[in-house]
């Protein structure tokens, strides 16, 4: 036990007195990543602002490294942790500079005059997040992916032991998601820092994250590996997701099947059938997918989109029995799309298949 | 170095700040020298230099200087000053920009106990001493603010908060004219020039127990410039920096009704200067950065006051406009001018 560093135990966290969640449990090494999933208003942020102090703790107990939470003063916790929070910040005529300087604030003197080292700091953690061009703009002038990647760096300027991030991902385009997910995994790994962080997107949460804690209003499940968690049931439970569905190993969404009798077949393999796939989706047109090998790439998509999948065991021959469903949908179907497939000794039924379609046709 | 370095910014900067506190100072010199060189008696600017380096010169004119000028000057620098702060620190608290002592109320607050004071008091007492007026301004100043404060809890929004303030100011406004209407006419002749904001008649006293208060309350609050720079970002940024919000925020409200009090008690209700100096001085400056912004905005209330009492007692002398009159001409398209221009930076 003594190994972790960020520690709750049967945390309750709430406003006002009343509990919107209970028996909270989070063990943390140093330098490693925890990310919050959940719908929206699950309680993802009030969970964030209880372990830094921002809100009262209804009961349970958090632990920064030795000590515990409500032990520290402010001041001594501003060394320990750092914040990015969702609040609008809306400072007047403050530079950039300004503003990741107050990262700084714990380390300056009574009056926070900042030192040449505090200065040299600021432009390490600017150029950390790719800002310097921005350093003597005004913070109002920016856009909201800037002013992201901005406090980011007033935060890391900091130097906390424990970064807190309520959603920093929001606002950020992809080059900037994924180089805000990679400065924290270099954070975490070079320099031991713990990340406690929210994030809306599942699949990001699966590639940057040590520790995942999905959270559904009033009920905190068990938080585990990504690996452990992230599977397309536990992810459907979570969100309550009726339409649509998530693929664990791609870590993306999908919009729903088209509903409806299959009125069209694709015959494909190795990732040609997939933009088909999409296209027949977004027209709303229900299909049937096969003759798919279970390791090709699109079987997996083709699981979430056509309305039938015939498939067959990986580098297997395909059977009589396979053959003969698959020539019954093929015939039955108005219109069947077949697309460029490498041939090889397993699947000669299935050049077979396409042969006698051409025919018939 | 390179150009894009936080330390060449912050060199290029303190160029800037130099220059702004130069032309204050500079315009601080040339009011005094213009205050004490006008007025109904033209005393010349040699006689004024002898009588105040070797105090040599005629009794008249040697009481006019010291008695009468001298001590008016001072208090108009040392209040205007106060006054700006207090608008200042009003501002940090509300994260508002035309928040300020005239405009939340919290003027005619003090303005009210005071003249209670005054009409209940007078006449067991006799006379009161300075401390005690500015005890009851700042008793009266803590009401108002006690009563805003209720209300933007209530209320998390700009306007709520300076309607609040207006109606406040309303009520005790005409809670002091009614005591005024039924005290006794002696009383009255004291409350009416003060009740309008005015800075004749100081004495040396007032301005001894005026500079004291206002010179504690101006380290004070020089010295909560860190905590006030970190809550520029917000109240839970500045937790996280370490910043005690529930002692800071009680800190604020105390140093601000102490200011705002002091100018209440010698002066008067004094309006706009609170609001307009430090959005001037800060915009001046380019930065927000307490550290400057704090030295900066007194300097500039001083100098804005005492410009303000010289056109308040020159503009139609020999009769003596109130110090709001002025002040008001000068202030209020500020304020107007400030608001459009927030309102374009939001679009």
């Amino acid at each position: 036990m003594a190994d972790y560093y960020f520690r709750t135990e049967g945390l309750a966290v709430g406003y006002g007195g009343r509990a919107l969640l209970e028996n909270i449990q989070i063990h943390l090494k140093k330098g490693e990543i925890l990310t919050l999933i959940g719908p929206n208003g699950a309680g993802k942020s009030t969970i964030l602002k209880s372990i830094t102090k921002q809100l009262r703790i209804l009961s349970g107990r958090v632990t920064v490294g030795e000590k515990e939470l409500s032990a520290f003063s402010y001041q001594e916790l501003s060394r320990k942790m750092a914040v990015v929070l969702t609040d609008r910040v809306r400072p007047e005529l403050m530079t950039c500079h300004d503003i990741v300087a107050t990262g700084r604030y714990p380390y300056t003197g009574r009056l926070g005059i900042l030192s040449r080292r505090d200065e040299d700091k600021v432009d390490e953690a600017m150029a950390l997040v790719r800002a310097e061009a921005l350093g003597s703009r005004l913070f109002t002038s920016l856009s909201d992916g800037q002013k992201q990647r901005v406090l980011l760096a007033r935060a890391i300027c900091q130097e906390p032991e424990i970064l807190v991030l309520d959603e920093p991902t929001s606002f950020l385009d992809i080059k900037y998601k994924l180089e805000l997910l990679h400065i924290l995994r270099r954070m975490a790994k070079e320099q031991g820092i713990t990340v406690v962080m929210s994030l809306h997107e599942i699949d990001l949460a699966g590639k940057v994250s040590d520790k995942v804690l999905p959270v559904k209003e009033g009920c905190v499940y068990a938080y585990g590996t990504p690996e452990e968690i992230l599977n397309e049931e536990f992810i459907r439970r979570l969100y309550g997701l009726e339409k649509g569905s998530f693929d664990p190993v791609f870590g993306s969404i999908e919009l729903p099947r088209p509903e409806g009798e299959p009125e069209t077949m694709v015959i494909s393999a190795g990732g040609k059938g997939i933009p088909i796939y999409r296209h027949l989706q977004k027209k709303g047109l229900p299909f049937i997918a096969g003759i798919l090998y279970q390791n090709d790439i699109d079987y997996q998509l083709a699981r979430q989109l056509a309305s039938r999948v015939i498939s067959v065991e990986a580098f297997q021959e395909i059977n009589e029995a396979v053959y003969k469903e698959a020539r019954t949908a093929a015939l039955g179907c108005r219109k069947v799309i077949c697309t460029d497939i490498p041939w090889g000794s397993c699947n000669a039924r299935l050049k077979k298949l396409v042969e006698e379609i051409k025919g018939r046709r | 170095m390179t150009e894009n370095s936080f330390h060449y910014e912050n060199l290029k900067r303190c160029g800037r700040y130099a220059a702004v506190f130069a032309v204050m100072l500079l315009a601080l010199l040339v009011m005094t020298v213009m205050n004490i060189n006008t007025g109904t008696v033209d005393i010349s600017a040699p006689e004024i230099f002898r009588i105040i380096f070797t105090g040599q010169a005629e009794r008249t004119e040697y009481n006019i200087i010291w008695q009468i000028r001298l001590p008016r000057i001072l208090m108009a620098a040392v209040l205007g000053g106060a006054l700006s702060l207090s608008g200042f620190l009003l501002q940090v608290f509300f994260n508002n920009p035309i928040a300020g002592p005239f405009i939340l109320g919290i003027s005619s607050g003090a303005k009210m106990v005071v003249a209670l004071m005054m009409i209940f008091c007078l006449s067991s007492i006799g006379s009161f001493s300075s401390y005690a007026l500015v005890g009851a301004a700042f008793a009266g100043s803590l009401l108002s603010v006690g009563f805003v404060l209720l209300v933007s809890k209530k209320l998390q929004n700009m306007s709520a908060l300076l309607v609040a303030g207006i109606m406040i100011s309303y009520i005790c406004s005409a809670i002091t004219d009614f005591v005024v209407t039924f005290a006794e006419d002696s009383d009255i002749v004291n409350l009416h020039g003060w009740s309008l904001g005015s800075f004749s008649g100081m004495s040396w006293s007032n301005v001894r127990i005026g500079l004291v208060i206002v010179t504690v309350t101006f380290i004070f609050t020089f010295l909560l410039s860190k905590p006030i720079g970190a809550y520029q970002m917000g109240e839970a940024y500045a937790r996280s920096m370490g910043v005690n919000i529930k002692v800071f925020r009680v800190v604020l409200i105390l140093l601000s009704s102490i200011f705002s009090a002091c100018v209440t008690a010698f002066a008067g209700p004094v309006s706009f200067v609170g609001i307009a100096v430090p959005q001037l001085t800060k915009l001046a400056l380019r930065t927000s950065r307490p550290l400057i912004v704090i030295p900066a905005s007194f300097l500039g209330g001083a100098v804005f006051c005492m410009f303000s009492d010289l056109a308040a007692r020159t503009a139609f002398a020999p009769l003596e406009l109130n110090i709001s009159t002025v002040t008001s001409v000068f202030g209020a398209p500020v304020v107007i001018w400030m608001l459009i221009h927030r309102e374009k930076e939001r679009q």
